[in-house]
């Protein structure tokens, strides 16, 4: 266990070094290849403004939106993954778990189907915005609720708090269904495809703002380091060890309430990325949370990006969803590493 | 109030085809017929390929399998999951969109690249389907050939039901959308084929629900029907429209006990192209048998 520690502090820098230039080509990739083939220089061209017009249409108002939505997805579920799983010591948490993603799928269904009563009254540039607004609201109002049913004297119980979000995904669960049943054939459709997920579903105004709340929500996260692996203590041992354990709870619940809730509001319930990302990470370069943070949130990057790059390029002109191919690249890397990792390490 | 804000859509969705198609035409008056066309609808498909510039199309979605050479062109996939590139990557001068192809934002994105864009109006009965078919005809520079089109389609809709109304049997039909989780989906009313069962000269015995809902057992039992209709692709799914009439809640209906099971292609039957008043023929004369003979279906 030491000389793994020892070991993944020694290799920390360059690895994340080499996920870090891993997640800059994939993003390039993202500008430079799609369906429409566009050679390098044309594209660097296109950012630089000299492009065709369809060119830069192509690099401005398709590419370069879903390469930053995907860096903001896969950094903010990933980051949050590896920061719940930590907090609550259970190394099958995800933002899933405690009702984050079931919050933000209840509110944008809801519009979909309820919206049309209230869409006629908003002015016309604010409607397409109700549906990222209330993903976003419903996010925010479960992790609230969650949060203040496991609160009690003061302390806020672990255990609780998953079960609360075991809860509170059931009746979300439950309340989704019911939206289904009275929705109409255009609405089911719409809202079968949105709880599959996708990066090219965002403008710009989208992106900039999901972008913006999670950019908020990450350092917030990333501070954490030291308290998460204090956690692994136990409680009573990190506050024996002088940390703030409530006030730690609280940051790190709402900093990924916010992530979490932003991305899911621009880019549908993305599902796998916050659970195995930071195992991902964690098999490869150890448990401590200065470096498992960052490394998550690479990781993260790298598997949406790769996943974003295999949908467009797979049956072009279609799309496939973007969550058949996450689970298609993450799920047998992390069994290899699994397996790899096996003689090694116990538990990891 | 549902029904009213449908209605306000069904407008916007109309002014909406109607000013995109102005606009198009306009930039085409001095130019030609587009050259390179990408169809977001099967109906549309229809028009088009009827209309004679099949050749010009170059993708097509997934509705779009008739005529058979349709389904030869480049798939661009679900008709409300468009991708923008995707469609980009096949160079079209235009994309005609349904009603309801999407996502917006990848509408926007394609006009943004410089693709013209026509939305056809929304069909909510058999009887708008000349108005689709006029719009096709000028988003492709091809208005007089659409006239005529919409003339024929007329002139045979109106024989279909001038021949149904003299029909006297009105028999109970149920359209089961398909099968999941064990509750048949069930056509009612507002639906496609809660319209056509009407035209055919039937009764929909799926009216007690709006929309295509599960319906239960009991339900479908006491709905007695004297016909289950069916999509063929769904029959072909599940294998066969016996499985469907073996149903406990369809065997113990009319329908079940009198084998009376009928299925038709999906576009054939759904899709509000020009084949309509064929389709509404065929169903007459699988509802009515002898009946719809004597009235010259």
């Amino acid at each position: 266990m030491e000389a793994t520690l020892r070991l993944g502090r020694r290799l920390a820098s360059p690895a994340l070094l080499l996920l870090g230039l891993l997640v800059a080509a994939l993003a390039l990739a993202g500008l430079a290849l799609g369906p429409v083939e566009i050679p390098p220089p044309r594209v660097i061209a296109a950012l630089f403004g000299g492009g065709t017009p369809a060119e830069s249409a192509i690099v401005w108002q398709i590419r370069l939106p879903r390469v930053l939505l995907g860096l903001a997805t896969g950094a903010a579920l990933a980051l949050a993954g590896a920061a719940l799983q930590g907090v609550l010591r259970n190394p099958l948490a995800d933002p899933g778990l405690i009702g984050v993603t079931g919050g933000a799928s209840l509110g944008a269904v809801a519009t979909i189907v309820l919206g049309g009563f209230v869409a006629g009254a908003l002015p016309a540039g604010l409607r397409p915005f109700l549906l990222p607004v209330a993903a976003f609201f419903g996010a925010a109002l479960v992790i609230s609720f969650v949060f203040a049913l496991a609160r009690r004297g003061g302390e806020t119980s672990v255990a609780t708090l998953i079960l609360a979000g075991v809860a509170v995904n059931a009746i979300a669960g439950a309340a989704i269904g019911a939206m289904v049943y009275v929705s109409d054939d255009t609405q089911l459709r719409d809202l079968t495809f949105w709880t599959m997920g996708a990066l090219g579903g965002a403008g710009w105004t989208l992106v900039f703002a999901a972008g913006a709340l999670a950019v908020a929500a990450l350092p917030v996260l990333l501070a954490r380091a030291r308290d998460l692996d204090l956690f692994q203590l136990g409680e009573r041992a990190a506050f024996h060890a002088g940390l703030d354990v409530e006030r730690s709870k609280l940051a790190i619940g709402l900093a990924t309430a916010v992530a979490v809730g932003a991305v899911t509001a621009a880019a549908g319930p993305i599902g796998f990325i916050g659970l195995v990302a930071p195992h991902l990470a964690r098999l490869a370069l150890g448990p401590r949370h200065a470096i498992l943070l960052p490394a998550s949130a690479l990781m993260g990057m790298a598997l949406i990006l790769a996943a974003d790059l295999c949908v467009r390029l797979a049956v072009p002109p279609a799309e496939p969803p973007i969550g058949l191919a996450t689970s298609l690249i993450g799920g047998p890397f992390f069994l290899w590493l699994l397996l790899r990792g096996r003689g090694g390490r116990g538990h990891a | 109030m549902n029904r009213r804000s449908f209605n306000t859509l069904a407008a916007l969705a109309m002014a909406a085809g109607l000013v995109a198609a102005d606009g198009n035409t306009g930039a085409w008056a001095e130019d030609k017929a587009p050259g390179r066309i990408v169809v977001a609808g099967g109906d549309l498909t229809e028009i088009v390929f009827a209309l004679g510039a099949g050749d010009s199309v170059i993708g097509v979605d997934q509705t779009s399998n008739f005529p058979p050479e349709a389904a030869e062109r480049e798939q661009i996939g679900y008709v409300r999951r468009l991708s923008p590139e995707g469609v980009l990557s096949l160079t079209p001068d235009l994309v005609i969109a349904a009603h309801d192809a999407g996502p917006d934002i990848a509408l926007e994105q394609l006009e943004a690249a410089g693709v013209a864009i026509a939305r056809a109006p929304e069909t909510d009965a058999a009887a708008a389907i000349p108005e689709k078919i006029r719009f096709v005809g000028q988003a492709i520079d091809r208005a007089d050939a659409a006239e005529a089109l919409a003339a024929r389609f007329e002139a045979d809709f109106a024989s279909v039901k001038d021949k149904v109304a003299t029909i006297g049997s009105s028999p109970r039909v149920l359209f089961i959308l398909g099968i999941r989780n064990g509750a048949p989906m069930i056509g009612g009313t507002g639906t496609t084929a809660d319209n056509m069962i009407t035209l055919a000269g039937g009764v929909n015995a799926g009216a007690g629900v709006e929309g295509y809902k599960p319906m239960s057992r009991e339900a479908i039992i006491a709905a007695a029907p004297d016909a289950i209709l069916v999509m063929s692709q769904h029959a072909d799914r599940i294998g066969g429209l016996d499985v469907i009439l073996d149903l406990p809640e369809v065997a113990l209906t009319p329908a079940g006990q009198a084998r009376r099971g009928i299925a038709m292609e999906g576009m054939l039957l759904l899709g509000f192209g020009p084949r309509t008043p064929d389709a509404i023929a065929e169903l007459a004369r699988a509802l009515h048998a002898e009946n719809a003979v004597a009235a010259g279906l």
